[in-house]
């Protein structure tokens, strides 16, 4: 008997192509989020010009053929600078994003897990979340002083909480689960139930949230480098590109237009994208 | 009603008193000497001697955090580094600015922000429910200060319309209060639209529609005042982070207000007056939550005093 061999698309790309169907929108903010980290990774190769290069020739060029996006005050070729403006972005905000994760999923955890710890972690959680991050990110520059790694520090301050209370709240139902009681009953250490069984039953709600906060990086990367307490020129980076743009506004606004454009796309994208995600792994938010 | 709100109210001083000691002890962090950043970077090792004695920083640290908390029961949070003013009185002069734009922005972001978010859940999946629902995600996304910038570029550099700066008459309120208000109409749309969507597909909903009611009457009398909970949460938040979001909009617009005075302070590393602003933006938000909470309580008949 001969079988008949059906071709079938892989189980990845029908997923994709049936996310696709149902949230248009998000996947259009995944394709935003998709080129913009293969810009960034590959800026070396994709960008037209050194972004650091001046020449005060060309300065205030308008976008044409041979600046596709125009040039600054300096000369700096816009296109240039913006795509290596993308790869600081995206390097602030992952690094930033990682560290984190790492320390409030530690702490989230441990609060959970030790009562006694659990006041004085989770209180302090609480308090952090209740101020708006560019204060607490303008607190912590102030005392670190402004530069790329202490704007790490301060956005991945800003994040702590945000994810200890979610591997907080997702440990307390975890751990009354039987298969913990089981391990406790084996006689397991704190430590081990911790990495071996606590941890991999907690880490999905950690990834959606994770897609949620990226945009919310970027975005505080940029607010912080425009007021000058951030990145510092001459790195390219979105927000402190706008930073003296309004000085050349009249003879050429697109640098005050293109980074404001590139940060308000790939936000979105960011957004639409994570929303669409959060959604599709929550059926019950469909119907909102 | 009063035990709660006595009880909250006794609540939010743990968490003043827990700011300030944190705003002191890493402020205490910072490397370089206090006393010679205020005698100045020229002054003699006598001069900044006698500086360090009058800030009483020859003081152990608990001394000093002892007398802090002292002053600052009194209100006095210090004298700035940079021009030696009284920092509370730095403070009264521009505080009174930024509540009056983060009051306003709420406000005007509260009834627009209800008002579409009602049009695109009444209009559920047609065109003007999906144009609504990108606004509002642009909205969500668009960096607040490349908005003021445009604007700015638009009104007053194309057109000569609106003052770029400044706090003196109505005009220049508009702008800063766009800026400030764009990301909060967004989110209060959006919670609006699912809120109301949510209780429109409650059984009590289509019993007023069983009866015969008009639909305005349904979704003024029944759909809204239960949507509302959710509502005022969002709305509250919104007015705290207005007080975030005045620190990038201040800076923009040249507003004289406490955003844009933050922002100065932590460039000039002057220490006093950031830990001033931080304490005033800290006390702000806690008493801020506190009154969400209270109205919290008094439109939901759910949630008990007790």
């Amino acid at each position: 008997m001969s079988a008949k061999r059906v071709k079938r698309a892989p189980a990845a790309i029908v997923g994709i192509l049936n996310f696709a169907k149902s949230f248009p929108l998000a996947t259009i903010g995944g394709i935003i989020v998709l080129a913009f980290v293969l810009v960034a990774v590959l800026a070396p190769y994709v960008a037209p010009q050194d972004p650091n290069k001046m020449n005060l020739e060309n300065a205030l060029e308008r976008p044409g053929p041979q600046f596709l996006l125009g040039t600054d005050y300096s000369g700096r070729d816009m296109l240039s600078r913006l795509i290596f403006g993308a790869r600081v972005s995206l390097f602030i905000s992952l690094t930033s994003v990682i560290l984190g994760v790492v320390v409030g999923v530690v702490l989230g955890v441990v609060a959970a897990w030790f009562r006694h710890l659990q006041t004085p972690i989770m209180r302090l959680m609480d308090i952090m979340l209740s101020f708006p991050s560019i204060i607490v990110a303008l607190t912590i520059i102030a005392i670190l002083g402004s530069g790329i790694q202490n704007l790490i520090i301060a956005i991945a301050v800003y994040n702590i909480p945000v994810f200890a209370r979610i591997a907080y709240g997702q440990t307390l139902s975890v751990k009354n689960f039987t298969y913990i009681e089981a391990v406790i009953t084996l006689g397991a250490r704190d430590g081990r139930i911790l990495r071996r069984h606590i941890l991999p039953n907690i880490i999905a709600p950690v990834i959606v949230q994770f897609t949620l906060v990226i945009p919310r990086a970027i975005m505080l990367t940029a607010g912080l480098s425009f007021l000058g307490l951030g990145v510092m020129p001459p790195t390219a980076e979105w927000g402190n590109m706008l930073q003296n743009s309004l000085r050349w506004a009249a003879q050429g606004p697109h640098l005050v237009i293109f980074p404001g454009l590139a940060l308000l796309l790939v936000v979105f994208g960011f957004n639409t994208f994570g929303d669409g995600l959060r959604v599709s792994l929550d059926p019950r938010m469909r119907n909102r | 009603m009063r035990q709660y709100i006595i009880r909250r109210l006794l609540q939010v001083l743990p968490i003043v008193f827990l700011v300030a000691t944190a705003v002191f002890f890493l402020f205490k962090l910072i490397p370089g000497d206090p006393a010679t950043v205020f005698a100045g970077e020229q002054a003699s090792p006598a001069t900044i001697a006698r500086v360090r004695e009058r800030l009483g920083l020859d003081q152990p640290v608990m001394v000093q955090y002892w007398r802090y908390l002292q002053r600052l029961v009194k209100g006095d949070l210090g004298t700035s580094f940079i021009n030696g003013m009284e920092v509370i009185d730095l403070v009264k002069a521009r505080f009174p600015n930024t509540i009056r734009l983060a009051f306003i922005s709420t406000i005007l972001s509260a009834f627009f922000g209800v008002s579409i978010g009602m049009i695109s859940a009444l209009k559920r999946e047609t065109i003007v429910d999906y144009l609504l629902t990108v606004v509002a995600l642009l909205g969500i996304s668009i960096p607040i200060f490349w908005l003021g910038l445009m604007l700015i570029y638009v009104f007053s550099v194309q057109l000569s319309i609106l003052p770029i700066a400044g706090a003196s008459n109505w005009k220049n309120y508009i702008m800063p209060v766009i800026t400030l208000s764009a990301v909060s109409v967004a989110s209060i749309l959006r919670i609006t639209r699912s809120s109301i969507l949510e209780v429109m597909g409650e059984d009590f909903v289509r019993l007023a529609r069983a009866k015969g009611l008009k639909e305005s009457r349904v979704v003024f009398r029944h759909v809204l005042p239960n949507a509302l909970i959710p509502i005022v949460t969002v709305v509250g938040l919104q007015f705290g982070y207005m007080l975030g979001g005045s620190i990038i909009t201040e800076t923009i617009f040249s507003w004289p207000g406490m955003g844009r005075m933050l922002v100065v302070a932590v460039n000039q590393r002057d220490v006093m007056v950031v830990q001033g602003v931080l304490i005033v933006f800290a006390t702000s938000f806690v008493l801020v939550n506190l009154i969400v909470d209270i109205v919290y309580a008094l439109i939901d008949p759910k949630i008990s005093y007790s």
